[in-house]
């Protein structure tokens, strides 16, 4: 636990110093955030109303699914990991500790823009600040699971890129922040549903903001947490310790049972 | 037997349709230095990296204290201490932190004294990114032994140090022997293999080509000896005297070197000639050092 906690405050330090993390987490962010929040307040007001839980959102995926993965393959091509190995780090560690410091820099976003949006755009506060609470953590567990499996898998800057566009992109475009998921078309509303963003917006607004929502919160509450669950095994089982050994545990194809969850859901869900 | 700590049975190591480790066997006793000697791409680092447990071998098996590392890293990790040729870190990692985030993953205390006697007193708060290639290495040697291991791992710790540094890393080696830690050098100098090693191996290509300790590695086979010849006078200056046995010649400072391989035939036929001649002696000396006995394997094995 000592050397958990020490690791986790280590990793807290250098993520501060690191320029990588303080521009895309914080100042991308940030800087979407009063972009959306003043362009957004004319085009749509309505998007106002779930501003607080939609930044949030975005917050997340921005830190975990476009910002977490990149510094595991730097770390791997650096020999990092190796020497980590070497010296009886284990991989839970490596794949644990920097989705806490990525949850604790969200916690540290989403303070900046609870009392801001409310103040400058005029956005409700949560109805329930414990349901608000417990969905934020579980939305964190899913995406920097996502994030660390990608992290864990990818064996190159491009691999990471590709696989965090893929997640990143759609979510921002379809994935209810910018048109509600109800004024989707059939077939983008299916894929839609395989993105974790629907979800997480989902819950916050049933359960945070006692919203209507499309299909049952329960849905979304399972998904996410299966989905967090095997990202993080899978992340542990196929981690990846160094570049120059081709030889390792498990195909890393097996990665994609993670979105197991969300496929089942397209299938079942209306 | 009781006393071996690693034993490499049949190691073979395959990258591709290159063969880096071909059916490697020696075994490491307790408390003794051992070093895996060979030029670059002799497999020396894939050796120590499938002892390591960083490689998976191909063929064969590694175990430390009847261990495979492949598979039993957890419990092997308080008592191997690996020292990589190039350690890698995070680049804002500090001096001082680095020793503490690996003792107490060791369940340790940081060893800082241990820094210091490695030239980091003024250097605790630097960041491993700014540390020159030297201090890395040193950074690394010690990083491998503050958890005081059973057994540690060396690849090429000395190459790009400065004489004192060599000379200060020596010592720490030595110091280690004698509090019974088990030692496996890694490296391309065979001054530093003949000065430490008990015993030996030397890889060629990734094969193992003689093992033994220094005297018997130097000894089984050798027939090259170097002579050294210096004199007062022209007679072994002129470039056609031919002596028996003598491979080869060659003026170095004001020495004559002859290698042979019949030491005893030549050097008598030098005497003569010398006499014969009324010069003067000043120094003659032959050496069978490991050097040569590196270099005769190494030729022997090239022209194959």
């Amino acid at each position: 636990m000592k050397a958990f906690k020490n690791h986790f405050f280590f990793e807290f330090r250098t993520g501060l110093g690191d320029k990588s993390l303080l521009v895309i987490s914080y100042l991308l962010t940030l800087g979407l955030y009063v972009l959306m929040g003043f362009s957004m307040k004319d085009i749509n007001p309505d998007f106002m109303e779930i501003i607080i839980p939609s930044m949030i959102v975005i917050s997340m995926l921005i830190s975990a699914i476009l910002r977490l993965p990149g510094p595991f393959v730097k770390s791997r091509d650096a020999g990092v990991f190796r020497s980590y190995k070497i010296n009886g780090v284990p991989a839970t560690s490596i794949v644990i500790i920097p989705s806490l410091t990525t949850m604790l820099h969200t916690i540290i976003i989403a303070i900046v823009i609870i009392p801001t949006a409310s103040l400058f755009f005029g956005a409700p506060f949560p109805d329930k600040w414990i349901a608000f609470i417990l969905v934020f953590l579980l939305t964190a567990f899913a995406f920097t699971g996502l994030g660390v499996l990608i992290g864990a898998l990818s064996s190159s800057s491009l691999a990471t890129m590709l696989w965090s566009q893929l997640i990143f992109i759609p979510s921002m475009v379809i994935g209810g922040f910018l048109i509600p998921s109800n004024l989707l078309l059939n077939g983008l509303g299916k894929i839609a549903i395989l993105l974790p963003s629907t979800h997480a917006l989902n819950l916050f607004k049933f359960y945070s903001y006692n919203q209507s929502i499309d299909y049952a919160p329960l849905w979304s509450m399972l998904i996410l947490l299966s989905s967090g669950i095997l990202s993080f095994g899978l992340a542990i089982y196929l981690f990846n310790w160094d570049n120059q050994n081709k030889t390792r545990r498990g195909n890393p194809f097996f990665g994609l049972f993670a979105i197991l969850p969300y496929i089942i859901a397209a299938i079942f869900l209306p | 037997m009781k006393d071996i700590v690693v034993e490499v049975n049949k190691l073979r190591k395959v990258y591709g349709d290159s063969v880096a480790v071909d059916n490697i066997s020696f075994d490491v006793r307790k408390g003794e230095i051992f070093a895996l000697l060979g030029p670059n791409g002799a497999g020396k680092t894939t050796t120590l990296e499938c002892i390591e447990g960083l490689r998976k071998p191909d063929g064969g098996f590694v175990k430390i204290m009847g261990l495979n590392p492949n598979y039993n890293y957890s419990n092997l990790r308080n008592l191997i201490g690996v020292q990589l040729q190039t350690l890698g870190l995070s680049a804002n990692m500090r001096v001082d932190e680095a020793m503490k985030f690996f003792c107490v993953y060791h369940n340790k205390s940081p060893r800082y004294d241990l820094l210091e006697r490695l030239g980091f007193k003024e250097k605790m708060d630097a960041q491993y990114q700014t540390l020159s290639k030297v201090q890395q290495k040193q950074l690394a040697l010690a990083l491998a032994i503050a958890h005081r291991p059973s057994v540690l791992i060396l690849d090429e710790p000395t190459t790009g140090l400065d004489v004192q540094s060599r000379v200060e890393l020596h010592n720490i080696i030595k110091e280690l022997q004698e509090r019974n830690t088990t030692i496996l050098l890694a490296t391309p100098n065979m001054a530093e293999a003949s000065k430490l090693a008990t015993r030996m191996v030397i890889l060629w290509r990734g094969k193992m080509i003689t093992a033994g300790t220094p005297l018997e590695v130097t000894a089984t086979g050798a027939r090259l000896a170097k002579i050294s010849v210096r004199v007062v006078g022209p007679s072994l200056s002129k470039t056609d005297i031919k002596f028996p046995s003598v491979t080869k010649s060659l003026l170095k400072d004001e020495y004559k070197i002859y290698y042979s391989n019949n030491p005893g035939l030549t050097v008598s036929a030098i005497i003569k000639h010398i006499s014969k001649q009324k010069d003067e002696l000043i120094d003659l000396r032959v050496e069978r050092s490991l050097e040569e006995r590196f270099m005769e394997i190494t030729d022997n094995e090239a022209k194959k």
